[in-house]
């Protein structure tokens, strides 16, 4: 039986002497697997919102006699929502090194702490909705409004989903400790949490900085 | 209490419906009854209902696509019936809002529940076995996707029995759709379902990119991956990057719908133009997520019967991902007509064109293989050859319609009409009834009939060119779609004559069903031992028909484009196997039914939705949130297969094999 595993031209044992580029070594492992499916969900993320972006780019003019985006942001108030948002991926990122030092306390305040900043974006923003609401610039108002409620309120939509996950991880981490299974959720959570600032950050530019252009 | 659900919604007064929903709901009842008795629920239960196996799931996808593909066929004849009655001075037997619903159920159906799930169960069932691996790289979430889509299914039949559905055609253009013009449930009937599945489908893809470019079999470099694993890498590509558009054109209907917003409204600054373009972003992608998969059942299908590698894989390959790139730049020559501007329209009409190259490559390479083989005619070569005939006929109108001057004579016909069933029908259909056929063995342990398989393919044939080449004609003649009413007697001979293709079809269909009944029947007679009943190329054919749950005892090494062939062949020619390797205790992941009960709130919160009964809408969300955060904090996820059985089993499997190989290598 052994004489086709030592004839190497027909090579029916893998040693690794052939070059076969990518894939040589069989299935990756789960570490890699469960990352890279959930980095791929983000991307398919991104779409959904690139998706959004050219509505508000399409109907940004269209707003039927009423306010317009100089009328209605303030670069302020954003401001401050923009650097509470930057903070708390800073944050995360360090909840993520005290994870890997398997640190309860320090895991457990760091993450406390991105979830205080997450809320902090999250009244501001609904403080805006509700100040323009309030000014009859609602999204039933005109196409423009329609748009930028469902862009900036889906970004916003995730910032809740993200918390609520957050505290869903913040109590698997405190009843199940830092198993790998855990390890890699926590890392898919701040792979989320940081492709949310990306986000922010576009929205940040093409609505409210270009919106505020003198 | 009950939103706008009032018994109203029931369609008492409307023979054809309500005959309809008390045929399905005792059938459903007599099924429901027969399984009970039998006592199968349990098995139904813990072997499919639950089940993460790659394999079980892919079936579950195609027993759902074909039951789908009847009330869909079901819809189409209907719509032929009523067209060859309908003319001059006749009315036909539907109401026009019932005609409606018809055709944009019909459309709705095929593409999203029956194409979709079929193509979506072939890539479940294949994909892992040809890469040489044990499951997708998300086996629960893989279930969760299959229970997603057959919830969206479940509405969208349920609309037959409460309500209405959408009467405006299977893409639900605005301002149509919008509430002021649609203010029933139809709309919110096609909207909340096709969101439903749609999530369903944006899994799949991150499952199925994942699974093909992390998960291979050691040695299985890109360059050796089966071209259907490639065409469905491809596929997959596109819809992860398509079906969020999806989503959000849907969604941003929705709130114009439900919450007054202003999208695609005409008053409010709304721009329904924006509607177009994103769903063709979508939509034509989509052509291209169905049709690839097909090319590589096509590719699978004529190596393996021209007992030839595939001529030219490199070039298939490469083909394949210019068509996923290139299906991205042809979106807009869906509305030529509607004022885009001469400079546009012909980017547009070239990138349009331009895809029919590499498209053409694979008919060269798939003639290639074939030419200097050994065919073997089997079913599935019959549909190989079908398609390249039709395909091709096909593939030139639609560049003829790619040419603006000639789509603004011709666009919203019947011509359009026919266009698209050619290569719908010609290209995927054809490719599913093959892939069907060539993969059943492997599924199930037997093959299916010949005879029957070879009539069910000249009922599609004879049938489909019955149905649509008249529809050609009429298009000429200037013959719109969507007509309830013919009011030019002279097109009656042709309407006629697509009725009869039509019911060849249908014949075709219950054909289908009998050959399965019939090789049930005599399934003994027809056992694939060997688990190689066509001589195949592929890994899948290395392994069990069925396969065992972990599909290989240890992870097959790769050498050479075609795995299993080179393995094959060494063995004949030494009159042996390769040694026994060292077999290893096998993890698989445990059943589970998240899916199941995910699905079922995702089904009640759409119902609620809408009928517009909120509480039960949210009871539905925080069922589903719920379910998760239970999924999430079990521990036991997999479960260990011994190795004295998997030793068992392989030594088992090697013994058939050895002498499979043994009478082989004697006739040679």
């Amino acid at each position: 039986m052994s004489t086709i595993s030592e004839t190497p031209a027909l090579g029916l044992t893998h040693l690794g002497s052939e070059d076969t580029g990518l894939g040589h070594r069989g299935p990756e492992s789960k570490s890699i697997v469960v990352p890279y499916g959930f980095w791929l969900f983000v991307l398919s993320d991104m779409v959904l919102f690139s998706a959004l972006f050219a509505s508000y780019a399409t109907l940004v003019n269209n707003s039927d006699g009423g306010p317009t985006t100089s009328q209605l942001f303030h670069r302020d108030l954003v401001a401050v929502e923009t650097i509470a948002l930057l903070i708390s991926s800073f944050v995360c990122g360090l909840a993520m090194i005290t994870a890997k030092r398997k640190n309860m306390v320090w895991t457990q305040i760091w993450l406390v702490v991105t979830g205080l900043l997450g809320l902090v974006f999250l009244g501001i923003e609904l403080y805006e909705f509700g100040t323009m609401i309030a000014e009859g610039a609602g999204p039933q108002r005109s196409a423009f409004l329609s748009s930028f409620f469902t862009l900036v309120g889906c970004h916003g939509a995730h910032v809740t989903a993200g918390l609520l996950w957050l505290g869903t991880m913040m109590a698997q981490i405190w009843a199940k400790g830092f198993q790998p299974h855990i390890m890699r959720r926590l890392l898919c959570f701040s792979v989320f949490w940081h492709a949310l600032d990306i986000i922010w950050v576009a929205i940040f530019t093409i609505v409210y900085l270009i919106g505020t252009l003198p | 209490m009950f939103g706008r659900l009032t018994w109203g919604a029931i369609p008492f007064h409307e023979p054809i419906p309500l005959i309809t929903s008390i045929v399905i709901i005792l059938a459903l009842g007599a099924v429901g009854i027969w399984i009970t008795r039998k006592g199968w629920w349990p098995y139904l239960w813990n072997e499919y209902i639950t089940s993460t196996d790659h394999k079980k799931i892919g079936v579950m996808y195609i027993v759902l696509a074909l039951v789908m593909l009847v009330r869909g066929f079901a819809d189409a004849i209907m719509m032929r019936a009523q067209q060859s009655l309908a003319i001059g001075a006749s009315q036909g037997y539907l109401p026009p809002e019932h005609y409606n619903q018809i055709f944009s159920a019909h459309g709705t159906i095929m593409i999203f529940f029956v194409a979709m799930p079929f193509v979506i169960g072939f890539m479940n069932f294949v994909v892992p076995l040809q890469l040489g691996v044990r499951d997708v790289a998300f086996p629960t979430m893989n279930n969760v996707s299959f229970w997603l889509s057959a919830s969206g299914a479940l509405l969208i039949n349920l609309s037959l029995f409460i309500g209405e559905f959408a009467r405006t055609g299977w893409l639900a253009f605005p301002p149509l759709s919008e509430k002021a013009f649609s203010p029933g449930v139809g709309v919110d009937y096609y909207l909340v379902a096709l969101q439903i599945s749609g999530v369903g489908t944006v899994l799949t893809a991150v499952n199925f990119v994942t699974t093909i470019l992390k998960t291979r079999a050691p040695g299985m470099s890109y360059l050796r991956m089966p071209v259907f694993c490639w065409t469905a890498l491809a596929s997959n590509l596109i819809m992860l990057a398509a079906f969020p558009v999806l989503t959000v054109v849907l969604a941003e209907l929705m709130l114009d719908r439900y919450l007054g917003f202003h999208f695609f409204t005409n008053d409010g600054g709304g721009n329904s133009m924006l509607y177009m373009n994103l769903i063709w972003v979508w939509g034509h992608p989509e052509v291209y997520i169905l049709v690839l998969p097909a090319f590589g059942i096509y590719s699978e299908v004529a190596a393996t019967f021209s007992g030839k590698p595939l001529f030219g894989y490199r070039s298939m390959v490469f083909a394949t991902m210019a068509i996923c790139i290139i299906s991205y730049m042809v979106w807009l020559h869906h509305f030529f007509t509607m004022g885009a501007g001469g400079d546009i329209n012909a980017v547009f009409g070239i990138a349009s064109m331009i895809i029919g190259i590499p498209t053409g490559v694979k008919i060269y390479n798939w003639l290639f293989t074939m030419y200097g083989g050994r065919v073997r005619f089997t079913v599935p070569v019959y549909y190989l050859i079908g398609f390249m005939l039709t395909f091709v006929v096909g593939g030139l109108t639609g560049v003829l319609l790619a040419i603006p001057p000639v789509d603004f004579v011709v666009h919203n016909s019947l011509f359009l009409v026919a266009h698209f069933h050619q290569v719908i029908i010609g290209g995927v259909v054809f490719a599913l009834m093959a892939g069907y056929t060539y993969w059943f063995p492997k599924a199930f342990g037997f093959t299916l009939d010949e005879r029957l398989g070879k009539a069910v393919f000249w009922c599609w044939f004879i049938g489909f060119h019955l149905a649509f080449m008249p529809l050609y004609v009429l298009g000429f003649w200037g013959a719109t779609r969507r007509m309830q009413h013919i009011s030019d007697p002279s097109w009656a001979p042709w309407l006629n004559v697509a009725f009869v293709g039509a019911a060849i079809i249908g014949l075709g269909i219950v054909l289908t069903v009998v050959q399965l009944l019939y090789s049930i029947k005599t399934r003994d007679q027809r056992r694939d031992i060997t688990g190689d009943p066509w001589d195949g190329r592929t890994l899948e054919w290395l392994t069990l028909s069925p396969p065992p749950h972990y599909n290989f005892a240890v992870l097959p090494d790769v050498h050479g484009e075609e795995a299993y062939w080179t393995r094959k062949q060494t063995a004949i020619k030494q009159d042996q196997l390769i040694d026994e390797p060292d077999y290893q205790p096998i993890e698989m992941p445990v059943n589970t039914p998240t899916g199941v009960i995910v699905a079922f709130f995702a089904a009640l919160c759409g119902f609620a939705v809408i009928w517009y009964i909120w509480w039960l809408a949210i009871l539905g969300l925080i069922g589903a949130f719920a379910i998760f955060v239970w999924y999430a904090w079990r521990d036991e996820n997999e479960h260990i297969i011994p190795v004295e059985e998997v030793r068992a089993n392989a030594r088992e499997r090697r013994r058939i094999r050895m002498e499979h190989l043994h009478n082989l290598s004697q006739s040679t």
